[in-house]
Order: C-alpha cells, then structure tokens, then sequence
C-alpha cells in the first residue's frame, strides 16, 4: 500500500517533469516564432524594393535612364514610343501644390482654432467630426471631385477640359486637411501651458500669443504635417484617376487635362499591357519614381520633427 | 498732456490688437467649419444622387449594363469574401508583431530598424502595394485576380496600422498586472496570454477595425492587381474571382460620361459603402468604450 503510493507520487512527479520540459519548451520558442512573424514587415519591404528595382531595371536597359528622367513626352502606346517621365511628374507636382494650397492654411487655421480657441467641450465635438473627413474613401472623393467640383468650376472657368488637373487638386486638398489639422493640433498642444501663460500675463492677446510663441515653438511638428500631406498628396491615386483624365501632357495649365504618376500605373495595368513588353517594365519604373518620392518625403517629415523639436 | 495723449495712443493700439485677436478668431472658426461644410455638401450630394436608386433588387441583383437592373451583390460579397482573408490575417500578422516588438525584442538597432521599417510602410502609397500584389500573388504565385491574392496585398497594405494601434494597446497594460501574474509563478507567455493580451484586446479590436474599414473602401491596390469590370458570377470562395464596393464606384463613375444613370447608380453604391463603414466604426468606438479597463 504504502509502496504503491510512493511509486504514485515519483510517476506523478516524472509526468509533472515532462509536462514543465515540453513547457519549457514551448516557451522558449515562442520569441523566435513572433520574430519571425515580426520579420514579415520587412520582407513586405524588401519585396517592394526587389520588385521595383529588378523590373526598372529591365526598362532601363531599354529605354536609357536619360530619356526617362529628362524626356518630356510620354507616347507608350505609339509607333515610336517615348517614355519621358516628366509630364507624369508635373501633373503630380501640379495637383500636390493645388492640393497644399487647401489644405495648408485650413488644416493649419483649424489646428489653431482647436487647440488654442476652442472651449474644451467644443474640441469633443468638432475632433470626430473632422475625423469622419478623413475616413471616408478616396474613391468618394473622386466620384465628389468628377460629378460636382469640375461641373461647378466648368461654369466659373469656361475654357476647363471635363478631366483637368484642378478640380482633383482641390478635393485632395479637402481630404488632407484632417491630416494636417490633427498632426498639428497635436504639436501645438504638446507646447507647455506656462509658456502661453507667460506671454498673456505680459499683456499680448490670444493671436499673439499663437503667432509668437505656440507656432514657433510647435513649428518643427507643424512643418512635418505638411511634408507628410505632401506625400499623401502624391500618393493619392484614384481622385485623380477619375478626375484628371489620361492625356500625358507637360504643361502648367491647370485647366487641362493631365495625368499623374499613380493614374499612369492604373492606366498601364487596367489596359492589360502585355507582361514583357516595354510599356509593362515602364510601370515599374514610373512605381519606383513614386517610391523615391514618397519615401523622401516621409524620411524628410521624421527628420524635421526630430531634429528640430524644442524640447521643454 | 503729453500723458493723456500717450494714453489714448496706447488705447487705440490696443483695441487694434483686441479686434485683430476678434477677427482672427472668427477666421479660424469658419477654417474649421469649412471642412464640416464640404463633407455636408458631399454627404447630401451622394445621397440625393443615390437614395432613389436603392431598393431590394439593387442590393441583391446581378449587375447589368441597363441601368434599371442593375445590382450590387456580386459587390457586396466580394467585399465579404475579402474581409474574411483580410481580417483574420492582418489581426494574426499585426498582433504577433506588436507582441514581439512591446514585450520580447531587446532594444537594439535591429528593434529600432523593424519600428522605423513599419513607420516607413505605413508611408508607401496603397498602389505600390497594389503592384507588389500583382508582381507576387498575382502573377510569381500565379494566384490570378481572386479574392485570395487581393486580399493578402490589402493585408499587407493595413499590417502597419493593426500593428501600430496593437503596439499602443500591449503599452497601455499597466505593468503591476504583468508583474502580479510573474510573481505568482506564470511564465512570460502564459502571462501575456491570459493577463496582457485580455486587458488590450478592446484597443486591439479597435485599431483592428478602422483598419478593415480602411481596407474596404480602398480601391487603387485591387484597381492594378486587375478586377474585370465584366460581368462575373458571385464569388463563394476566396478562390473564386470578385469585385468589391469601390471597383463598382470607380467603373460607374468613370462610365457616367457615357450613361448618365451610372453617375446615380455609383452614388447608390457608395451609399452603401457609407452605411458599411459607419457601421464598422460606430462598433469600434462601443468596444473602445464599453470594454476597456481602467485601472
């Protein structure tokens, strides 16, 4: 009796033992196995990298890389197909400045009417509602910009194309407001309460306060929310897809039609371009360009927000 | 004199600068409502545009080049079927990430290129995405234009997001918990199993979600992968080939030059879509507030 329980007792003991091993085991596995789920993040990177670069540089062995970076014209689908990059460039310079020209001043008078105006119960409210703006589609924005923004400008501009560069700019502008506004706001209320009691108690009014002390010293937040809708701006595909036409044309006439680095990319790949051919590899190098672009841009938004942050 | 004068001065540069201060105010105000004016303008537009054109034969029909047949549930189970790829996929990804990242990496330079790499994705605009789609589901893969490979390329596209937002929810655990459930003799994963990963789950769901309404109502990644406008029967894998909500907005827009009633019908479909997401985000801020713990 007293012989079968010890023996009960070292089993249940062993069985512990290999259960804490297998345990043991489990759990030392387990930061490998997240690390190399963590790793797929990179891996979505360096997949975009290799994608872009191996198939640019099939295109450049084609095409030189000179023509493509200094050409102006852009024919793909002619006899004598010319592929310039630059008009896709302008038209997305063109329709990112348009876009800033909204966007700037709104988003940042709303960042300051929030966060050095507004009551606090009133900044509850308004916030959400600013927010709704930036979480509806893009594609919404572009049926808006197509089928009410150029028919109303149409009858202020008489000479505007039905697709033209202006019309999308403005509603990119609308839908990178809340961006600009909020990142801001965030930057403007980051600025410690002493120091605009400061200035008020020295007798300068709630404008001069803002102008003297809160934007200065939120300034490198502020100017990385621009360079930041900068890049959303440039990025932005389908508003400008419906609404700025195909006609690859290097021009600064914003009433024309005109067509972007994104609207290129959905134009190649919805025509069912032939894989192989050079109109096919063009998409990839005009991709890699928007990359670049994109990628600087953000790198410059980090940048500035870093180096230049007054610390208090 | 001389004092009075100096005063008076002062009085009037004063009321110069009180006015201004006014003035400026209202200019922000109007700065503010002005993006509230455009989204009620847009709002009002898509629905006077659209709400005639719903009824129960556009919610369940096929769609038609007459516009009067015409209906948007091959769509709306397009967007379905992509979901069911996207969520589970991007919650197991961005979750397991945000768990390596906040409670096992050690502060290195390796760390710290993961954390700046997900910023810079985060970044790269959706097309981009949308071709590395096509370059590896679509065609190394061979995959085709299913639901399958759209719905890895929206997956990827959103991974930051549900990343960041997950990251955000583990941080806010207070760290007595964690200590508590050491201390009693847990392991490090039981104690993120069952004490971290339960009091985060709320703002995990919630970062989760806006980032699924993010994926439904993008359009550019499928747009380059390659959805047919044509007629196709309703998926009912995620083998099968789709098309989602926006791909019917964006082909009705860009046909509404050539029939009229498609501008109507793209309103009605982004009606929709509106309904869908509104859904979606009003779940998310109840789970936000009903659920979380403070402590």
């Amino acid at each position: 009796m007293e012989d079968q329980r010890e023996k009960n007792i070292r089993q249940l003991i062993e069985e512990r033992k290999q259960k804490k091993s297998f345990r043991d085991y489990f759990e030392k596995s387990i930061p490998s196995l997240l690390f190399v789920i963590a790793s797929i993040s990179v891996l979505t990177t360096i997949g975009i990298v290799i994608t872009l670069l191996t198939e640019t540089v099939e295109f450049f062995k084609r095409v030189p890389i000179v023509e493509f970076v200094t050409g102006t014209v852009l024919k793909p689908l002619s006899q004598n197909p010319e592929f310039g990059v630059l008009p896709l460039v302008m038209g997305t310079m063109l329709s990112s400045l348009i876009a800033m020209f909204v966007a700037v001043p709104i988003g940042l008078m709303t960042a300051i009417y929030l966060s050095e105006y507004a009551s606090e119960k009133l900044r509850k409210r308004l916030k959400p509602m600013l927010e709704l703006l930036a979480g509806i589609p893009t594609i919404v924005y572009g049926f808006f910009a197509f089928t009410f923004v150029t028919p109303i400008l149409k009858n202020l501009i008489p000479g505007l194309e039905a697709t033209n560069i202006l019309s999308p700019g403005l509603v990119m502008g609308v839908m990178i407001i809340p961006m600009i506004a909020s990142l801001s706001e965030d930057a403007m209320s980051s600025v410690p309460q002493s120091m605009r009691e400061g200035a008020l108690g020295l007798g300068a009014t709630k404008l001069e306060v803002t102008r003297k002390v809160v934007i200065p010293a939120a300034l490198s937040g502020i100017i990385a929310s621009f360079v930041l809708g900068i890049s959303r701006a440039i990025g932005e595909t389908m508003i400008v897809t419906i609404a700025s036409g195909s006609t690859k044309n290097f021009t600064v006439d914003v009433t024309q039609s005109m067509q972007t680095m994104t609207a290129y990319i959905v134009e190649v790949t919805g025509g069912d371009a032939p894989a192989g051919s050079t109109v096919y590899y063009s998409l990839y190098a005009v991709a890699m360009t928007l990359f670049i672009f994109t990628l600087l841009m953000n790198v410059l938004a980090r940048y500035v927000s870093r180096k230049f942050r007054e610390v208090y | 004199m001389e004092h009075v004068q100096e005063a008076q001065q002062f009085e009037r540069k004063l009321n110069g600068r009180l006015m201004m201060n006014k003035v400026s105010k209202g200019i922000f105000f109007l700065s503010t409502l002005f993006g509230l004016v455009v989204l009620a303008v847009l709002l009002y537009r898509v629905l006077s545009e659209g709400i005639a054109y719903i009824n129960w034969n556009f919610l369940t029909g096929k769609l038609s080049t007459n516009p009067e047949r015409a209906g948007i549930m091959g769509a709306i189970l397009g967007t379905f079927w992509l979901m069911i790829v996207v969520a589970p996929v991007t919650m197991f990804l961005g979750v397991a990430t945000a768990i390596y990242l906040e409670m096992y990496a050690k502060k290195n330079k390796f760390t710290e290129f993961i954390q700046t790499n997900i910023a810079n994705l985060a970044g790269v605009p959706s097309i981009v995405y949308g071709i590395l789609g096509l370059t590896v589901f679509v065609r190394a893969m061979d995959l085709g234009n299913i639901v399958l490979a759209g719905g890895l390329t929206m997956s990827l596209l959103i991974l930051p997001i549900v990343i960041v937002a997950s990251q955000e929810a583990l941080r806010a655990v207070p760290k007595f918990l964690e200590e508590g459930s050491l201390g009693m003799g847990a392991t490090k994963w039981q104690t993120i199993r069952a004490v971290v990963l339960p009091v985060a789950l709320p703002g995990i769901l919630t970062g989760a979600i806006l980032a699924l309404s993010r994926a439904i109502g993008e359009t550019a990644p499928l747009v380059v992968i390659g959805i047919p406008a044509l007629l196709i029967p309703f998926p009912g894998s995620i083998f099968d080939k789709f098309t989602v909500l926006p791909m019917q907005i964006y082909y009705w827009t860009l046909d509404s030059s050539l029939v009229a009633e498609y501008a109507n019908l793209a309103a009605a479909t982004i009606i929709v879509l509106l309904v869908a997401l509104l859904v979606l985000n009003s779940s998310a801020i109840i789970i936000r507030n009903k659920f979380t713990k403070r402590f």
